[in-house]
């Protein structure tokens, strides 16, 4: 009995804190998407209204499939470049630091600085990426300044900021891979690209999928660098859903309409939280 | 150790030298870029084709950025922010990791299941309703406003919990036979044995909170408790631009001395557990 209640002890802060800051706003999430909240009156039963409205709204649409382009967009760029990377420096022998500690260091940029520091190199007149495309002769690219090829250049700062994480969890994954592996399929006479996916990616499945369904969670809820360098633009280019959220609860006041895209966003991402998840604890087991 | 590749060879120096030019290229020049960048004045700057090294150098552009942006005022809001959520985070995750692990009190499970079940949640699905507890609770403006939120971290509360699990009973008994509580066996026992994973968890921490944004964007509206990623932000469009390279590198220095200084402990913790920065 003593030990419980000693237990609950070192635990009362913890419990506070997470009833406070996590368990009650989740229900209170849930409970606001059905409200019109006023902060004069007390909070109004609204039904669906709110989910009506934004449905109702032309941004949804157009939030949704500017997120849904940029996640495609990231994994076709941010998801492989990690991969490669750590492959190439695995087989590395020299600089191994300078490799391991180059690739980490946007990692520690706060990415607001990172986001405002591309801005400038994006500038499509003394711009840094211009600069050196016409030093080489190559054509020149209005970067965030044209709605077709805003989102890609906010990949691309995600994936430079963000690349080092993964790169060095995957090296972890590869330099557990048995040498006796690669032997056998060097007797078996395999060249390169066929032990990479005949060993290497059946080795490390389990961290590539980790690795994904983290990405496209993270990825789903890009605010800072559309909020930062484009606020959305130009023509709604770069309106997320959390940027359309954003605007729904501080621009509008509107946190009852807001609750119900976090509800709707929630909704989504679970599926790839839970599979996350199922996959984590079935390898700690 | 065998990988893809037989060691030596013309093919492995060539991609080492391709490797080494396009790291240097990718992520060390454009910071050099920007460094150099700040000395150079405004008209400058703007110029096509850019000058590689500044032409006109302008040696108190750091110093000019410090006091145009009242940079000190942004960097000691940062420092309170980042060193308050760290040390609120541990005494509040240690103690119940600890008791999750080694006390292992009634319903302990379903309890640590409620906090694991928290990690489900994409981080913004909470932002509307811990807003506005935050301003019921009047916490608006208040560092305790980031601290306490950061605080219910489960996955840092699993990372504890299952680093203690490994720490033998044994141990923990000697310790009670001295005579020793709970809480002296916690602070003197347990604690020094788990060094690294505190290490771990402690300086992820701290990254955390100097890198975040959304958060203390909501958190200080009043502009003179905002933290440097907030007020730089809220600077860029009217400062001239050679302040704000400035002010971008300054804001940086931290993280960058706190990685060089840590290298190791981050980049083994990494992959403890897949934690993610």
């Amino acid at each position: 009995m003593r030990r419980h209640v000693t237990a609950y002890g070192f635990l009362s802060a913890a419990l506070v804190v997470f009833a406070v800051f996590s368990w009650y706003p989740i229900v209170r999430g849930v409970v606001l998407s059905f409200q019109q909240v006023n902060f004069v009156t007390s909070p109004d039963w609204v039904g669906w209204e709110n989910f009506e409205r934004l449905f109702a709204d032309p941004l949804f649409a157009v939030a949704w499939r500017n997120t849904l382009y940029f996640t495609v967009l990231a994994l076709v760029i941010g998801f492989g470049v990690p991969f490669l990377t750590a492959v190439v420096l695995n087989e590395l022998r020299h600089a191994k630091g300078y490799f391991r500690l180059l690739v980490y260091l946007p990692v520690m940029l706060p990415p607001v600085v990172t986001a405002l520091l591309w801005k400038w190199f994006y500038d499509p007149g003394p711009g840094l990426f211009n600069s050196v495309l016409r030093g080489l002769g190559l054509p020149t690219s209005q970067w965030l300044d044209s709605s077709s090829t805003s989102m890609i250049s906010l990949v691309l700062v995600i994936t430079w900021a963000n690349m080092g994480s993964a790169t060095l969890i995957y090296l972890a994954a590869l330099q557990t891979i048995p040498g006796e592996l690669y032997e056998a399929a060097d007797l078996d006479g395999a060249g390169i690209l066929k032990k990479v996916w005949h060993v290497t990616i059946p080795q490390t499945k389990f961290v590539i999928l980790m690795l994904l369904l983290l990405q496209v969670v993270a990825t789903m809820q890009i605010f800072t660098e559309p909020f930062v360098m484009t606020g959305g633009g130009p023509e709604e280019s770069t309106v997320t859903v959390l940027l359309l959220l954003y605007r729904y609860a501080f621009y509008y006041n509107d946190f009852g309409t807001a609750s119900a895209l976090s509800l709707i966003l929630f909704a989504v991402l679970g599926v790839f939280s839970f599979l996350y998840l199922k996959i984590t604890r079935r390898a700690d087991a | 150790m065998r990988t893809l590749t037989r060691p030596g060879g013309k093919a492995y120096w060539v991609v080492l030298t391709l490797t080494l030019i396009l790291f240097t290229a990718a992520f060390l020049l454009p910071l050099v870029w920007v460094l150099v960048g700040a000395f150079k004045p405004p008209a400058e700057l703007a110029r096509q084709p850019p000058t590689i090294l500044p032409e006109t150098w302008e040696p108190g552009a750091y110093a000019d950025a410090w006091n145009y942006m009242d940079l000190g005022r942004f960097f000691l809001n940062t420092f309170v922010v980042a060193i308050g959520a760290w040390a609120v985070q541990m005494a509040v995750i240690v103690p119940a990791a600890y008791a999750l692990s080694k006390l292992k009190p009634l319903f302990g499970n379903a309890i640590l299941g409620l906090m694991l079940a928290t990690l489900m949640l994409p981080a913004t699905a909470l932002l509307v309703p811990v807003y506005l507890t935050l301003t019921d609770l009047g916490l608006l403006n208040n560092p305790a406003g980031i601290w306490l939120p950061a605080a219910a971290n489960a996955l840092n509360v699993y990372l504890l919990k299952r680093f203690f699990d490994q720490i033998p009973e044994e141990l923990l008994e000697a310790a009670r036979i001295d005579g020793a509580g709970t809480w002296t066996t916690l602070v003197r026992v347990v604690l020094p044995i788990s060094r690294p994973i505190l290490a771990v968890v402690s300086i992820f921490a701290v990254v955390a909170a100097w890198k975040d944004f959304i958060w203390p964007l909501l958190v200080f509206p009043d502009p003179a408790k905002q933290t440097l990623s907030v007020a730089l932000q809220r600077f860029a469009p009217d400062t001239p631009i050679n302040l704000l390279l400035a002010g971008l590198v300054l804001a940086s220095l931290p993280m960058v001395a706190l990685f060089l200084a840590f290298q190791r402990h981050i980049l083994a913790g990494l992959t403890a557990g897949g934690v993610k920065g």
